[in-house]
């Protein structure tokens, strides 16, 4: 019932408006994560765009990539990044003033380079995601998440071993490599920003 | 819908975490542009996974890369606190002791 | 027959399909419908949970809390609440980053009502019927804490910003211990959608996940107490502790925007509890077994046309009110600890969870995971129960997956779940 509904949804008004609400939220609050003078107003921009890109992942059928994005990003790096914020804070809400000359030029950069991404993303046919039968991965309902298992633990249950083409092993080595590399850097991080006697000025 | 407009969202994020990243001088404002750049990177591979044949590693490439921007955050916020306590300030223009 | 429908959505789409075919409409107003019930949920679980807090603090306290408004035991006394509230001025300091004090109680506001959409009330009656439901949940609940922040730092007041911080850091620390705690009933049940979980826990008290194991036991307790804590109730209010810290995060917040936080705050204490009731308490399920049968076989065949629509409807109903007493329950709980019990401190708060409840769930954890080990080579069976949980656990997987779900190549993801089936029948067949 979740697949009919979810794929309905894609196609109705409702699914290309919500689509729309959330890309633009998303971009106007990176634009406005460029263009806030205080560094805690640039995280508030931040968490609302990342919110809204994860919405953009449950609507693409990535649950577990869009609850994923909320706990770890929205709720633990943000929340790292403001506390370092305000760690790091020598005076209430310091102004980062840039020149108006300087704000210009910056747009205009951007604005190029914006160009040339894009130019380059729509010049490429991509090709299209094979029809039902042949071994792909049913997301439309977003039920990802048996399959992302099996697949951290080396199975594939998703692809089709007959169909050379599509052979890709499972992600277990990645998988502890990542688990081992998140605990020692967390544990040096930790250690390194442990409280030390601060500098009486320089 | 379409696979144009994931990546177009992506492009816009990209570009302006890069923008972020070049011109702010806040160290931590530095780390919210990387943020963004992961972000845009994230949104192209969960938009290649539903729209193309990528099919499953495209959203397993999107959660290495959450995982990973959470740990570089949290190094790079260590490092910043580092800075902070020894010069009383997180404005990366002052960090110029190694200029020659 | 109107009730005989699936969802909602179905039983809107002979109405839509009429007036605009093909478009999808339906599923617009279906979702709607739900946003209407879910605010609906949302916002009267605070004006009846605060009401009762109310009068269980005065028992508690040996007096008769409110008794004027609304009649003999003042229950409309949050209504007056609510509009004395409506009706003050809207102030934001002049220290205050307008931006952040004016939008931070939305965060907590919005992260709390959005846990509610993947909470299912019974059977089949959710808005959202994720696969990964719980972490879904989790996943939002983290997202208050981003609320708590803003406002103890855009106050502008010292008071506000020391509660802030301490409510952040105590939010954020206790996440980890809710969440190992939360996965104890999954490695019991094989599924992270909540739906299914409450479903494999029919049939009577003894099929409830907090008796599948002794480990399961311990984890509702701890999972209690920590979700108590991450909902800075007492003993672990001390982001609101009025003795030491005036009002902590909310001391520059008055009229509307206040008591956004406190719904906030009593929503996810509803929330928590209901989730607590789905993974350890059986959900909706009464669990007097003659009486879950009967309801299982109403509801089934209310839905598949065969018997009485009514009575199928009326089943649910009854599971509903059997979830929301249970959750109530939890609440009324929560409750009486705030009165009984004196604050922590902040270090003992830290001290509490760090030191002990992870190292306490890590072992429950673990335990959970090697217990069907051990009782498959002591005692040759899947679980000390009559019925193999993986039986019922594969029937509920068998309704709940549809065939347009399961990838077309016969493959590993239906092996898997037949796999299950295989061994949990062999430790049924002793």
């Amino acid at each position: 019932m979740t697949g009919a509904l979810m794929l309905s949804a894609a196609a109705a008004p409702g699914g290309s408006v919500l689509f729309a609400i959330f890309a633009l939220a998303a971009c106007l609050c990176a634009v406005a994560v460029v263009a806030s003078q205080t560094v805690v107003r640039m995280a508030f921009w931040l968490v609302l765009s990342l919110g809204s890109t994860a919405a953009l992942f449950f609507l693409a059928d990535a649950d577990f990539v869009g609850a994923a994005q909320l706990l770890i990003y929205v709720g633990g790096t943000l929340v790292l990044l403001v506390f370092g914020v305000m760690l790091t804070a020598s005076g209430p809400y310091l102004k980062i003033a840039t020149s108006p000359g300087e704000t210009i030029l910056g747009a205009v950069v951007a604005l190029l380079f914006l160009c040339v991404v894009v130019a380059s993303v729509s010049g490429v046919t991509w090709p299209e995601p094979v029809a039902a039968d042949a071994g792909a991965l049913q997301t439309a309902s977003g039920n990802t998440l048996r399959p992302l298992g099996l697949a951290f633990l080396g199975t594939r249950p998703d692809q089709d071993l007959a169909d050379g083409d599509q052979l890709s092993p499972g992600y277990l080595l990645p998988f502890e490599i990542i688990s081992i590399h998140l605990l020692v850097v967390l544990i040096g991080a930790a250690y390194l920003a442990r409280a030390k006697r601060r500098a009486v000025g320089t | 819908m379409s696979l144009s407009a994931y990546l177009l969202v992506g492009a816009v994020l990209f570009v302006c975490g890069i923008v972020c990243m070049a011109t702010k001088r806040n160290g931590i404002g530095v780390l919210m542009g990387v943020e963004l750049v992961l972000n845009g990177a994230n949104v192209n591979f969960v938009a290649f996974s539903k729209y193309t044949q990528l099919g499953l590693d495209g959203q397993i490439f999107s959660l290495f890369v959450i995982v990973l921007a959470a740990a570089e955050a949290a190094v790079a916020l260590a490092i910043a606190l580092n800075f902070y306590n020894n010069h009383l300030t997180i404005d990366v223009d002052r960090a110029n002791k190694l200029k020659g | 027959m109107i009730l005989a429908a699936q969802s909602i959505a179905d039983f809107l789409a002979g109405i839509t399909e009429v007036i605009a075919p093909g478009k999808g409409l339906q599923y617009v107003l279906a979702a709607v419908i739900h946003a209407v019930l879910l605010v609906h949920a949302f916002a009267l679980s605070p004006a009846i949970f605060i009401w009762l807090e109310r009068k269980v603090a005065g028992r508690i306290q040996d007096r008769l809390g409110p008794t004027r408004v609304g009649g003999l035991f003042g229950w409309l006394q949050s209504l007056a609440d609510g509009i004395k509230l409506v009706q003050k001025e809207d102030l934001c300091p002049p220290a205050a980053d307008s931006l952040l004090f004016r939008s931070a109680p939305y965060f907590v506001c919005v992260a709390s009502f959005a846990a509610f959409m993947v909470l299912p009330f019974s059977a089949g009656w959710v808005a959202v019927a994720a696969d990964c439901g719980l972490f879904i949940i989790l996943a939002i609940l983290s997202l208050e804490v981003f609320g708590i922040i803003m406002a103890g730092y855009s106050s502008g007041s010292k008071w506000s910003l020391f509660g802030g911080m301490r409510e952040a850091a105590q939010m954020v620390s206790y996440e980890i211990p809710l969440a190992i705690c939360a996965l104890v009933p999954v490695i019991a049940a094989g599924s992270l959608n909540l739906g299914e979980i409450g479903g494999m826990q029919r049939g009577g008290v003894h099929n409830w996940f907090i008796f599948h194991d002794p480990f399961a036991f311990i984890a509702f307790f701890v999972y209690f107490v920590v979700a108590t804590a991450s909902c800075k109730r007492a003993p672990f209010d001390l982001a609101e502790a009025e003795s030491e810290l005036v009002g902590g995060f909310h001391t520059e917040y008055s009229g509307i925007r206040w008591s956004f936080f406190f719904m906030g705050e009593y929503a996810s204490m509803f929330a928590v509890c209901g989730i607590a009731s789905i993974l350890f308490l059986g959900g909706w399920n009464t669990g007097i077994p003659p009486l879950d049968d009967a309801l299982y076989a109403a509801r089934n065949a209310g839905a598949s046309g065969q018997g009485s629509a009514i009575v199928g409807y009326l089943a649910n109903v009854l599971g509903m009110l059997v979830f929301v007493s249970k959750a109530a329950l939890g609440v009324f709980v929560q409750i009486w600890l705030r009165w009984t019990l004196p604050r922590l401190r902040i270090d003992q708060v830290m001290t509490t969870c760090l030191k002990y409840l992870v190292p306490i769930s890590c072992f429950l954890f673990l335990g959970a995971t090697v217990w069907p080990l051990l009782l498959a080579t002591a005692l040759q069976r899947s679980t000390w129960t009559p019925e193999a949980l993986g039986v019922r656990a594969a029937a509920e997987l068998r309704e709940s997956v549809p065939a347009a779900d399961v990838p077309a190549t016969a493959s590993g993801a239906v092996t898997a779940v037949e796999a299950r089936q295989e061994s949990a029948t062999e430790g049924a067949v002793r």
